[in-house]
């Protein structure tokens, strides 16, 4: 299986958010980056795995600047074959998604798989919009995937309130959720190989955007808890009910 | 004009699509257009989106539509926002929400924004619209500037207002093509409100200690109307199933109300559940972390407190 699995940079889960003089990018400052966990967890680990059992070629790609390469170089150790890099600093979803369908194009991947969202933007975009660009179908939300005769896969996917099970012949775009796999560990041996393993740089596609970002903005700050007796759950209703106003 | 896409689980439109038609029209509004609906498949009682400002509700109700398929669901909107000639089309943040929207966004190389939780504001011939990012940490603001534009609506965001206002419901000419997937199964929890669309919720976590103790949470939920939910280890160890574990990993939810139990709010829970309204937490730890982010605490055992508090609103209820 020849399969593609897209990974983004983004800031560790419990970095302390802070913006630019002008409120238009994130501080980078002091901020810890790690590979987006959907895509590291889920979508690489599961096209590790099927590449390990039906055999085949697992490329990972990154759309960023030179700095992402250690992003990249971890998705190596834990187990892809090959890494690229589009040169270019990804202005929106659609231009990040327009870059890897340029470059998956011409590839023959059986899949393109990705995380279910990235834990920075939140957006779920990019991977229905690799699959409009290159005409496959999209399975979104992924938790468990199977593949039984060649070329068709069977893909359990979470909806609203529950699952739904689809089958559907390769080629496919598929995006990743909690089951799909369990988080690997890079071992020494993989960190060692991934210095060996490929890691190609191309220059973007141009592509006008149509997505600005204006500004960041800080929410309001949550005001003090108010502690309620135990004893007294009458209180905690009628401040639901008279204050909050939500029950 | 404002095209919205009205989603409907087995012909019957529920409050995500209310709220969608509402900030659709809503969104006409700021723009001096009209707001029309687009359902596909078979579905009741479509002239109720009028109530939420559609004025217009076009049907593509051809039964291949009855199943959802990103390509073929993109394949019609596209001739629909073609046909009609929309400038906006508003999606919900749903499952197929999002897929479409990305779809949709390839398709015509238009802008878009997934998730945006307030009505667009028009500033100096600006289009712009905000959502939350950094898994609700903060808000950003974009502007743009396609001629389409394409939005998917987060939900629980934007109330959505009621009139006795009615729609024409007309039927669309579009031809639907074949789809490439065979759904096997669909298993969905009835009964419940799913989460991403709860106004009230009950979560309980480690702090129960095991599965057969969660009566007392299904007991405070029967009594709130609320929606159940866990927290990720309570789902990892199988006391709960996968669907209910709210959490980055899990499903991210703001419901008006949120009620943790026995969760200490490691930031991955937070960072799902942190854009709730009001979170009310019950802890015997008064160190644990959740309380930070509360706005109503009660530090105490969970087996006297929860129950206590099921009594106090049926009492409520009952007054």
């Amino acid at each position: 299986m020849k399969l593609l699995v897209c990974v983004s940079k983004t800031p560790e889960t419990t970095t302390k958010i802070k913006f630019n003089a002008d409120n238009t990018a994130l501080d980078a400052n002091g901020v810890q980056y790690i590979m987006n966990p959907y895509d590291e967890w889920y979508a690489l680990v599961r096209a590790i795995e099927l590449k390990e059992k039906f055999g085949g070629q697992v490329t990972i790609i990154n759309v960023g600047p030179a700095g992402n390469d250690s992003t990249l170089r971890k998705g190596l150790a834990i187990g892809a074959d090959e890494a690229v890099r589009i040169n270019a600093e990804p202005q929106s979803a659609l231009y990040t998604a327009k870059q890897i369908a340029n470059y998956a194009e011409s590839q023959g991947f059986d899949a393109v798989l990705l995380g279910k969202e990235t834990i920075d933007y939140n957006g779920s975009s990019v991977g229905a919009m690799v699959a409009e660009y290159l005409g496959l179908p999209f399975l979104s939300y992924a938790s468990k995937l199977t593949m039984e005769n060649e070329g068709t896969v069977i893909v359990d996917r979470d909806i609203e309130g529950g699952t739904e099970q689809v089958e559907v012949a390769l080629p496919i775009v598929l995006s990743a959720a909690k089951g799909l796999a369990e988080q690997r560990i890079p071992n020494m041996r993989g960190i060692m190989m991934a210095k060996r393993k490929p890691l190609k740089v191309e220059e973007p596609v141009e592509f006008d955007d149509a997505v600005v970002t204006v500004e960041f903005q800080l929410p309001e700050e949550k005001g003090a808890v108010t502690l309620v007796d135990p004893e007294n759950m009458d209180e905690l209703v009628r401040l639901l009910h008279e204050e909050a106003k939500v029950i | 004009m404002v095209l919205v896409f009205a989603e409907h689980q087995k012909g019957q439109f529920k409050k995500a699509a209310f709220e969608a038609v509402y900030y659709a029209s809503e969104t006409a509004k700021v723009l001096g257009t009209e707001c029309a609906a687009l359902v596909l498949g078979e579905a009741e009682d479509l002239s109720i989106l009028g109530n939420y400002g559609a004025t217009t509700v076009h049907q593509v109700a051809d039964a291949k539509l009855n199943q959802f398929d990103s390509q073929l669901y993109t394949d019609v909107i596209a001739q629909a926002i073609e046909q009609l000639g929309a400038s906006v089309v508003i999606l919900n943040h749903s499952s197929t929400g999002k897929s479409l929207l990305g779809r949709l966004a390839a398709r015509f190389n238009a802008g878009s924004v997934s998730g945006v939780n307030a009505i667009p504001k028009q500033d100096g011939g600006r289009f712009l619209v905000q959502k939350l990012v950094y898994s609700g940490k903060a808000i950003a603001t974009f502007e743009l500037k396609s001629d389409l534009k394409l939005l998917s609506l987060m939900g629980n965001s934007v109330p959505p207002q009621k009139t006795d206002a009615s729609a024409a419901v007309q039927a669309l000419d579009i031809s639907v093509g074949e789809s490439k997937l065979t759904i096997k199964e669909v298993s969905t929890v009835e009964g419940t409100v799913p989460l991403p669309e709860a106004e009230l919720v009950v979560s309980a976590g480690r702090g129960m200690k095991g599965p057969e103790n969660w009566g007392i949470i299904e007991d405070l939920a029967n009594v709130l109307g609320a929606t159940t939910a866990c927290s990720r280890p309570v789902a990892d160890v199988g006391w709960r199933p996968h669907h209910e574990h709210v959490g980055q990993t899990g499903v991210a939810i703001r419901p008006n109300l949120y009620i943790a139990a026995g969760i200490s709010g490691a930031i991955q829970h937070l960072a799902g559940v942190n854009s709730s309204k009001v979170i009310v937490v019950i802890n015997k730890d008064s160190e644990a972390p959740f309380f930070k982010a509360a706005d109503y605490g009660v530090v105490g055992d969970l087996f006297d407190v929860v129950p206590r508090l099921t009594e106090a609103l049926k009492k409520q209820k009952a007054g």
